[in-house]
């Protein structure tokens, strides 16, 4: 299997799905010429070139015009991919997505059909602060009528987004900036895959470890090393899609380990750990054999410098000692208050 | 022998003329059942007469083709009887039958019916702009030549989202009519306090889009200029914007008691009703008798009860349909 980066593998997978079908088009901003040519994480390279203009769009700065003109294309037919450049910027086209997309098949009894896919990019990247680092996914969780898609590896981003692009729904496809140049590898055909399946990343018998991009990543590293210098053994699992969410497998392995570890990028306060680990301890409440934990980022916004930075996203070490707590039965939060709450 | 035999561009012939009348008659007949159904008790939720606007939804509508589309507002039920959506099956939507075009999900907020190309009311001032836009984006991309009527009230120029999809679908030269209804509120707003332009066309001329201002109380002016607007949206010229000046006889909704409205103003108002206005005409031009149009009017009250009566036979829907349509 080729090697290639997250963001050369989504490219593949949106030329090959461009070349599909004709009603696929993409548009947003700065994707046709910017940087080595485009778009600022060069997932949409050398598209302009390939496709032309007509299903190529740059658009103005028009987040909540273009958003929405993506949904109104594809009511009548079409199936847009549209990028926001950065999450924080589904600030700005929350009607479209949460008033509009999200509710259409449902207000119009059944007649509508919203194929639409919003790109964009959660989490921090060291100092792109606190309007460029934020992690929102669980906003849209919070919305029935919206699938909301986590890839981490190039190969799940590649099959994921075939599948969000063939869906009939409004799916908002959470790519990260850290992940778009890292490498792995991607089958010569890349198959859609099915949303609502997690993965066992790694498999274990003492904790399991549910996580998300980079989390996954580093639980990954803290599962390897805890496992050589603790003797600790780490069950991790990528949901991969948060919605629709393959509780089923978190279930299972919690059952098997008696314990749960929810990391994710997004504040602590509210996120989705809080919503995994109620349906863990509502689902598997005989089975556990300490409290639930979470590792994640601190109900703070994102600063610049990277002391404070490291004070707000979880790290390496964070998410061992998250681990270590369940394991020996002790309680763990890093998501404090801000002083005068 | 036609009304406006004078007219070059757009002949509107006799059998048109009665057309519009009887549209305008339709959507007037509707709406002002709307406080017998709330006193029943027969619908929740808030609707919003467009009585005293016909001219505009029948005019804009009867101009388009069938494969056009249109998106509608809050203040819908005008534009969706002009797109020729079922009345039995809007008067179910209203009262939250089953057998409504949302299936009872929708209300008065949301008819929509996407088998006459109606994409749909919307609760959200202003959330039609792009949705309308894009819908000219992807049919233009697919080379239909179809066009999109986008509705919308004056109180909604002053989204954002107005600047920012009407400058793109100017930079793309889609095929999208704006057409603003100003009947003068926007709940209790009025223009000359909110809209810092004089014209409401300059707001489309600072992105180039030509404008025409038109009596939005004459269906045959409305007709007109939509037909010209959809002629050369057809013809690839790209996005046109219409302001149609009107007003709102009624309360925003029901139960507005209006305190903020000049009744001297609405006076004024009310002798310009687009229905008698298009009866006067035909009737005087021998079109149409006087008994001729009582029968018309009949006719379309008789429309409407027979709707309420087959809509209110309906089943309402089963609860478990609460959890259908919410994915496709
Ligand atoms: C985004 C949004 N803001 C406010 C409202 C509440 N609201 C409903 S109708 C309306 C007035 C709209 O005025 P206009 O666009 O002129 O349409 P009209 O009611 O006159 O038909 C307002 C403020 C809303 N539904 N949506």
């Amino acid at each position: 299997m080729p090697e290639m980066t997250y963001s050369a593998a989504l490219n593949k997978a949106l030329r090959e799905e461009m070349n599909r079908d004709p009603n696929v088009f993409v548009m947003g901003e700065d994707i046709g010429v910017w940087g080595d040519g485009g778009g600022v994480f060069s997932v949409t390279k050398g598209l302009l070139d390939e496709f032309g203009s007509q299903r190529v769009l740059d658009t103005p700065i028009s987040e909540e015009g273009f958003v929405s003109m993506g949904v109104g294309a594809a009511l009548v037919g079409s199936r847009p991919v549209v990028e926001v450049m950065y999450s924080d910027f589904l600030t700005l086209v929350m009607d479209p997505l949460v008033n509009q997309a999200a509710k259409m098949r449902y207000m119009f009894g059944g007649q509508a059909k919203v194929p639409l896919v919003v790109r964009t990019n959660l989490g921090a990247a060291g100092g792109k602060a606190a309007q460029h680092s934020q992690s929102f996914e669980t906003w849209f969780m919070h919305v029935p009528g919206i699938k909301v898609v986590v890839p981490t590896t190039p190969a799940d981003a590649a099959g994921l987004l075939k599948t969000a692009i063939r869906d009939d729904n409004p799916v908002l496809f959470l790519e990260h900036k850290l992940l778009y140049f890292m490498k792995g590898e991607v089958p010569d055909v890349i198959e859609p895959i099915p949303f609502g399946q997690a993965l066992i990343r790694r498999e274990g018998k003492d904790v399991t470890l549910v996580a998300t991009q980079v989390m996954l990543q580093l639980a990954l590293k803290a599962a390897d090393q805890l496992f050589e210098e603790e003797g600790i053994d780490v069950e991790v699992i990528d949901p991969r899609t948060l919605v629709p969410l393959d509780l089923e497998t978190i279930l299972t392995s919690v059952k098997k380990t008696g314990r749960c570890v929810i990391a994710h990028e997004a504040v602590e306060r509210a996120g989705w750990a809080a919503e995994i680990g109620f349906e863990v301890s509502l689902q598997a409440f005989d089975f556990l054999d300490a409290p639930i934990v979470r590792v994640c980022s601190a109900n703070l916004p994102v600063p610049y410098t990277k002391d404070l930075e490291a004070v707000v996203i979880p790290g390496l070490n964070d998410i061992k000692d998250g681990i270590r707590a369940v394991y020996q039965g002790k309680q763990y939060s890093r998501g404090g208050r801000a002083i005068n709450e | 022998m036609t009304v406006d035999k004078d007219s070059k561009q757009n002949k509107r012939d006799n059998e048109l003329e009665v057309r519009l009348l009887r549209t305008m008659m339709l959507a007037r007949a509707f709406d002002s059942n709307l406080p017998t159904l709330y006193n029943k008790g027969l619908i929740q939720g808030s609707s919003h007469s467009a009585i005293g606007q016909e001219a505009v939804a029948a005019g804009a509508c009867l101009a388009l083709r069938t494969e056009d589309y249109v998106t509608s507002t809050h203040r819908g039920h005008g534009h969706t009887i002009a797109k020729g959506a079922d009345l039995t099956r809007m008067t179910a939507e209203l009262l939250g039958r089953e057998t409504g075009f949302c299936r009872g999900k929708g209300g008065s907020m949301h008819i929509a019916d996407f088998s006459v190309n109606m994409l749909g009311a919307n609760g959200i001032v202003g959330g039609n702009f792009g949705i309308a836009a894009g819908a000219a984006l992807s049919l233009k991309m697919r080379g239909s030549d179809a066009v999109v009527l986008s509705f919308f009230g004056e109180g909604a120029l002053n989204q954002g989202a107005f600047l920012e999809t009407a400058n793109m679908a100017k930079i793309w030269n889609l095929p999208v009519i704006f057409l603003c209804e100003n009947n003068h509120f926007a709940m209790s707003a009025r223009p000359e306090d909110m809209l810092a332009v004089g014209a409401i066309v300059d707001r489309a001329g600072a992105v180039g889009i030509p404008g025409v201002e038109i009596d939005g109380m004459d269906v045959g002016a409305v007709f007109d200029a939509v037909q010209a607007a959809a002629a050369r949206a057809r013809a690839g010229e790209g996005p046109q914007f219409i302001a149609a000046e009107c007003y709102r006889f009624e309360g925003h909704f029901s139960g507005d008691t209006m305190a903020y409205r000049d009744s001297a103003e609405a006076d004024l108002w009310l002798e310009r009703d687009p229905i008698p206005r298009q009866i006067q005409r035909l009737v005087s031009a021998g079109v149409l008798t006087t008994e001729d149009v009582t029968s018309m009017e009949s006719d379309v009250k008789a429309m409407v009860d027979e709707a309420l009566v087959q809509a209110s036979a309906a089943p309402f829907p089963n609860p478990q349909q609460a959890w259908e349509d919410v994915y496709a």
